[in-house]
């Protein structure tokens, strides 16, 4: 690890002066030092041992949980601190009883040691886990150094994406919450450097990976994740997380659903579909809501909605098992949110 | 730069590299080594400590971050002559490991799966233990262990 200066300020508007030093200033010829915020440290620090992130300055905004570190829930929505800890969000009664698929989300996440450190705004921002990404000793991975290639797209690659993927990059995003987000339509609250604050569509939070696999979110130098904002619908309540691990527990999914329904008389009157472990980035499966919506929920609607969400799907030797893992997984879920009492 | 940790009740003042994590401050600094480094990425669950009451993993934690913090290591747990903890008695009477290297890790999680009410069945305790890798596999007789300890815990 490169030795770096630790900061640790009191408040939002401490952290973020802080932040404003490192970022470039219009006209300004001299890059600055790069910064980086640390919150549960159990993603930055795992990069800073393995030799991939080397900030120069660490921002610890773990004082920030007085002022980012809520959950409130009321009839129009949920609203989730930045700082929150995945355990508490995972616990919470409101969250347990009507967004169940939240709840999931986190419990089935990481370990409970993990979810006792980790952050819901740094777990958004969780890197890719592509071995190839994850080791400087390969040359070739344009995520890590922009125009040298992708040692995965013949390499071991039975953990990475089938949705979202580009010539240049088919890395997946393996988090749990963040798909719940994106289907859910929720919001991130952000503050700049400078003071401003804008809300943004979670779903515009990451980036395909295009030409620029190493660009991957559209934050913009030194933004803060204050929080999130998730609105209530019939949906959040008969709603579920199902992922599917290489092993039973304590991994990563290599395919996982989220399913929410407003469910009429066994006709779905609206659905929220999400899915993981096999995506670019957080993923909303909007081809498969619109197949779903107005039909009556039996195994062949659930087939034909989960067609429709991996039509596009591209696959690279190793990875070719995933769309029909996850088809099977969608299909899966759906018949058990129906099932569901909700 | 100075840190003050205060660890298992006792308050030590030193001097570390930015980069020390609170595990490495553990164990080459004060000499506490009951806990554990396996993998040193946050994987395998040995470095396990309470934070707060909290369980974490040191390996991830900068010293320089703990400062706040009351910290439990396994060397806490009992006094010198006094009876062991609930939870290290029962892995001794359960025979809950053979190499025994990743056992403080173990125990400590274990303490803090019962306080958390996340040990009320086998299946319960296998999913909340699962953080903790043992490449022995004690593992039926580390649940064995943990259904023990937790009625003793709870003091009926
Ligand atoms: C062994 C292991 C297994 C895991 N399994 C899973 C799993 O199954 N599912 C899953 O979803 N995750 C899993 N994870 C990932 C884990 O959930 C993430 O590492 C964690 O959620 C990151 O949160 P953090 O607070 O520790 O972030 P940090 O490591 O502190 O930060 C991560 C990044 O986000 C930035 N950041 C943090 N907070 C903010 C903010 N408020 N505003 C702006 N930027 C911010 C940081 O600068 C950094 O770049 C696993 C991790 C490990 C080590
Ligand atoms: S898939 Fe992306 S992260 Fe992995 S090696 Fe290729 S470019 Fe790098
Ligand atoms: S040494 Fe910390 S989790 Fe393995
Ligand atoms: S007893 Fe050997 S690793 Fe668990």
């Amino acid at each position: 690890m490169r030795p770096f200066s630790y900061q640790h300020p009191r408040s939002t508007m401490a952290a973020l002066a802080l932040a404003a030093q490192h970022v470039a200033r219009p006209g300004e010829a001299r890059r600055p030092a790069p910064a980086r915020y640390l919150a549960g440290g159990t993603n930055l620090l795992d990069l800073m041992k393995i030799g991939v992130d080397h900030p120069a300055t660490l921002i610890d905004i773990a004082a920030l949980r007085q002022e980012h570190g809520r959950i409130e829930a009321d009839e129009s929505g949920l609203s989730l601190g930045a700082l929150v800890r995945m355990a508490e969000a995972a616990e919470h009664p409101a969250v347990l009883r009507d967004y169940p698929a939240i709840a999931q989300s986190l419990q089935l996440a990481a370990s409970q040691q993990l979810r006792n450190m980790a952050t819901l705004g740094g777990n958004v921002l969780q890197r890719t886990r592509c071995n190839y990404f994850r080791d400087p000793s390969w040359p070739a991975c344009n995520k890590r150094m922009p125009g040298s290639g992708c040692a995965a797209m013949q390499g071991v690659n039975r953990r990475l994406a089938v949705l979202g993927v580009s010539e240049h990059c088919i890395a997946h995003y393996p988090g749990d919450f963040a798909n719940v987000l994106a289907a859910f339509g929720a919001e991130l609250d952000l503050l700049a450097p400078d003071g401003t604050a804008r809300r943004i569509p979670f779903e515009e939070l990451h980036r395909l990976p295009g030409g620029t696999p190493h660009i991957e979110t559209n934050l913009q130098p030194g933004e803060l994740i204050t929080g999130f904002r998730v609105p209530a619908g019939p949906w959040t309540r008969r709603s579920l997380y199902l992922k599917i691990r290489d092993r039973d527990s304590y991994d990563f999914a290599q395919a996982s659903a989220v399913v929410g329904l407003d469910l009429q008389d066994g006709v779905v009157r609206e659905a929220r579909i999400g899915l993981g472990g096999l995506v670019a980035k957080p993923w909303r499966a909007h081809a498969a809501e619109a197949a779903l919506n107005g039909q009556r929920l039996d195994r062949a609607v659930a087939e034909a909605a989960a067609a429709a969400a991996f039509q596009d799907a591209v696959t690279h030797g190793e990875n070719a098992f995933k769309p029909e893992l996850g088809r099977r997984t969608l299909v899966r879920a759906l018949l058990q949110a129906a099932a569901m009492e909700a | 730069m100075d840190v003050l940790l205060k660890v298992n009740g006792t308050e030590h003042r030193l001097a570390v590299d930015v980069r020390t994590t609170l595990l490495d401050a553990l164990r080459e600094r004060l000499e506490l080594t009951g806990t554990k480094k396996g993998c040193d990425l946050g994987q395998c669950g040995a470095c396990t400590v309470l934070m707060d009451g909290r369980r974490v993993l040191s390996c991830f934690i900068l010293a320089v971050a703990a400062q706040e913090a009351e910290i439990a290591t396994i060397e806490g747990l009992a006094g010198e002559n006094a009876p062991l903890h609930p939870m290290q008695q029962a892995f001794l009477d359960q025979d809950a490991y053979q190499c025994g290297y990743c056992t403080p890790g173990q125990i400590l999680s274990a303490i803090a799966c019962v306080q958390e009410g996340h040990a009320n069945s086998a299946d319960q305790i296998r999913e909340y233990m699962s953080g903790n890798l043992c490449r022995c596999a004690a593992y039926p007789k580390i649940v064995a262990a943990v259904q023990q300890a937790k009625p003793l815990m709870e003091g009926s």
